[in-house]
């Protein structure tokens, strides 16, 4: 899940990062009346969990409060892409002497926390990477010891000189490693940490994404989700304890497993289609899964037929079918369904779908011609 | 003639009298498995089915039984935790079927499992199965069939797409290894390509990959450099949009990285036999097992 940049702020701030004071304005009064409490020039930074903000116009200086109001006013309810800006975050405008990075992200490969540093920063780190590779610095942390003192100081002897500065940016590090680790991060970012012509260093952007599986034990993380930066229906299929993901094609798919869920999609792009979700009703689904599982995907005009490939393990194929004739029971589905399942009880669901003058194929493959062919005709 | 699981596997399920664990347990039992301990704190004394022993900790089922093995089915946020208690009682191969296991938990844990020289499997996985002989995790039995043809997955559905596959086919298997999907795990495709190559009961190799981060990538540089067996690989995820988690918590493109084309471009240039779709598997291996 990510953060969006004022709720990093809050987490980054309260472990004591040195950053400017800031607020976060809904309508552009607010907005106003936060650059008129800092003073100065300020910047109006919009709030969407989207790269390229400052392209799309999401990020304005203002030399006045009537003039932060005004480019609220424009970046509130702007579309970032395909998202809308509900909130905007006001802070100070820095005059910058340097721009540096870090970053703290979850690597698989060496499964530990891994420190990226780089003096060159305020720029995305992968062009950097890909550039000037020598510029990228990196140390990952053994979680059992933590950040270490000598490891904290190396990293900021990466960035700086003035070793006044060092030793602020070495505190820095720490800070960090602490709330990447206290809030399961799986990424943390300051990108720039900047320093003033005065020489004082401060982190003037930051990005957190927590790993999803956190927030089952962190309800406090899990309250800064914004549910207005998702589509409705990822919304609702979260609800229902369902693993949905909106794309833009035609054949609605519902699959038990990810990996399946993905082949899937594959396999309707591979026989000319295209699939209009990632749906995975997990395992040991019971029917009133399948039931919000059609519910969310008949919701979606574009949706021309639905696709079942059920593998039953833990998963029975007969409560996937009870649950496909109960949702029809329910309410109308007004397109073609097809439906492949094989594996744990696969007589007996075959039996009830028969029941009610469904088929069922076996046939993974067969199944996805079908449905590929039935959303061509619907065209 | 298998890996990792043979038939001096004795196993204890952490988590046996749970929801899940009981299910499975049973499922195991009845495949044939040695399965002679259960471990659920409190409930040490009590018996499971009549006749498997349950303990209030594995180091208990490992002294009085002599058990080698764990599988554990226990909560997300107690999983970390299952894994620690059994590398520290000697358990030398631990299979962690649980998902949602938080991954700052994994970090911690990981350096404990291989200071014990322990093996894990998972987590986020189906686990393992010899056929006929034992099977730890949730493979289901009867898709599976004796044989000699290894497979290895990051995933649990398309695993059994593609063992029924071979099965229906009359292709056999000589051990099934579902890796687990998510972004730190115990054992990757290497440890397991390597097993696999090692093992002279098989001789042809499936390995099944999605999309995220590189261990695909440097499966196949690894392939190329030590593996003589035939390999055909497969990655799921071709139409998956960058940035979102599909399901997997490892299943993501982040950036221009971690994509189905480059894994491919990968398995091609370590000369594998690439499968475009699941139903592939059979062509391509009884096409390789030939020559």
């Amino acid at each position: 899940m990510n953060l969006h940049e004022y709720q990093a702020r809050e987490l980054l701030k309260a472990a004591g990062v040195p950053m400017f004071d800031g607020g976060v304005a809904s309508t552009p009064a607010e907005a106003e009346a936060i650059a008129a409490r800092l003073g100065g020039t300020v910047v109006v930074k919009a709030q969407v969990h989207a790269g390229g903000r400052g392209k799309a116009g999401g990020v304005k200086l203002a030399k006045t409060p009537a003039e932060t109001r005004e480019h609220a006013s424009r970046i509130l309810g702007m579309t970032i892409k395909g998202l809308v800006v509900q909130k905007v975050l006001v802070v100070p405008a820095a005059e910058i002497a340097s721009e540096s990075y870090v970053g703290l992200i979850m690597d698989r490969e060496s499964q530990r926390p891994l420190f990226m540093v780089s003096p060159a920063g305020g720029i995305d780190i992968e062009e950097v990477a890909a550039k000037t590779p020598e510029k990228i610095h990196r140390l990952a942390v053994d979680p059992r010891y933590g950040l270490l003192g000598h490891q904290a100081l190396g990293l900021a002897l990466k960035l700086y000189q003035n070793f006044d500065q060092v030793k602020v940016a070495a505190k820095i590090m720490d800070q960090l490693y602490r709330v990447f680790v206290a809030n399961g991060a799986s990424l943390a970012e300051i990108n720039p940490l900047a320093t003033t012509p005065e020489g004082k260093v401060i982190a003037l952007d930051a990005k957190i994404s927590i790993d999803d599986n956190e927030l089952d034990r962190r309800p406090d993380l899990a309250a800064l989700r914004d549910e207005t930066a998702e589509a409705p229906s990822e919304v609702e299929a979260r609800r229902a304890n369902l693993t949905f993901i909106k794309l833009e094609g035609n054949v609605g798919c519902v699959v038990n497993g990810a990996g399946l869920a993905m082949a899937t999609m594959d396999l309707v792009k591979y026989y000319g289609g295209e699939p209009a979700n990632f749906l995975d009703i997990g395992g040991s689904s019971n029917p009133e899964k399948v039931v919000n599982a059609l519910k969310i995907i008949t919701a979606d005009p574009a949706v021309k037929v639905i696709l079942f490939n059920i593998f039953g393990g833990i998963t029975r194929t007969d409560d996937v079918a009870n649950g496909i004739v109960t949702a029809t029971r329910q309410f109308k589905v007004e397109v073609p369904i097809v439906i492949r399942l094989t594996g744990t009880n696969e007589q007996e669901a075959v039996k009830i779908l028969q029941g009610v003058g469904m088929k069922a194929l076996n046939d993974m493959d067969e199944a996805v011609k079908q449905a590929v062919a039935l959303a061509k005709e619907a065209k | 003639m298998s890996i990792f699981v043979n038939a001096s596997t004795r196993l204890v399920v952490q988590g046996i009298t749970g929801r899940d664990g009981s299910f499975h347990s049973k499922q195991m039992i009845a495949y044939g498995t040695n399965v002679v301990a259960g471990v659920t704190p409190g409930k040490g004394g009590q018996t499971f089915e009549g006749k498997v022993p349950v303990f209030d900790t594995v180091a208990d089922a490992v002294r009085q039984t002599g058990a080698n093995t764990s599988v554990i089915y226990v909560p997300p946020m107690l999983a970390a935790g299952a894994i620690a208690e059994a590398a520290d009682a000697g358990i030398s191969l631990i299979v962690c079927i649980t998902e949602g296991v938080p991954v700052i938990d994994m970090t911690k844990v990981m350096p404990l499992v291989r200071e014990k020289g322990a093996r894990l499997i998972g987590p986020n996985c189906p686990g393992l199965i010899t056929p006929g002989v034992a099977k730890v995790g949730i493979i289901p039995g009867q898709i599976c069939l004796p044989g000699r043809v290894g497979l290895v997955s990051r995933s649990g559905t398309l695993t059994y797409e593609v063992v029924n596959q071979l099965t229906r086919n009359g292709i056999g298997q000589s051990t099934c290894v579902g890796i687990g999907g998510d972004p730190i795990i115990g054992t990757n495709f290497i440890d397991v390509l390597a097993a696999f190559q090692a093992d002279p009961d098989t001789d042809a190799i499936v390995m099944m990959g999605e999309i995220g981060g590189t261990d695909e990538q440097k499966a196949a540089q690894y392939v190329a450099q030590h593996v003589t067996k035939p390999v055909v690989g497969f990655i799921a995820g071709q139409t998956a949009p960058p940035g979102r988690r599909m399901g997997h918590a490892g299943a993501i493109v982040s950036g221009s990285s971690g994509t189905a084309a480059e894994k491919i471009a990968a398995f091609k240039a370590a000369g594998y036999g690439i499968m475009e779709r699941p139903a592939d598997v059979v062509g391509l291996i009884k096409q390789r097992l030939k020559k």
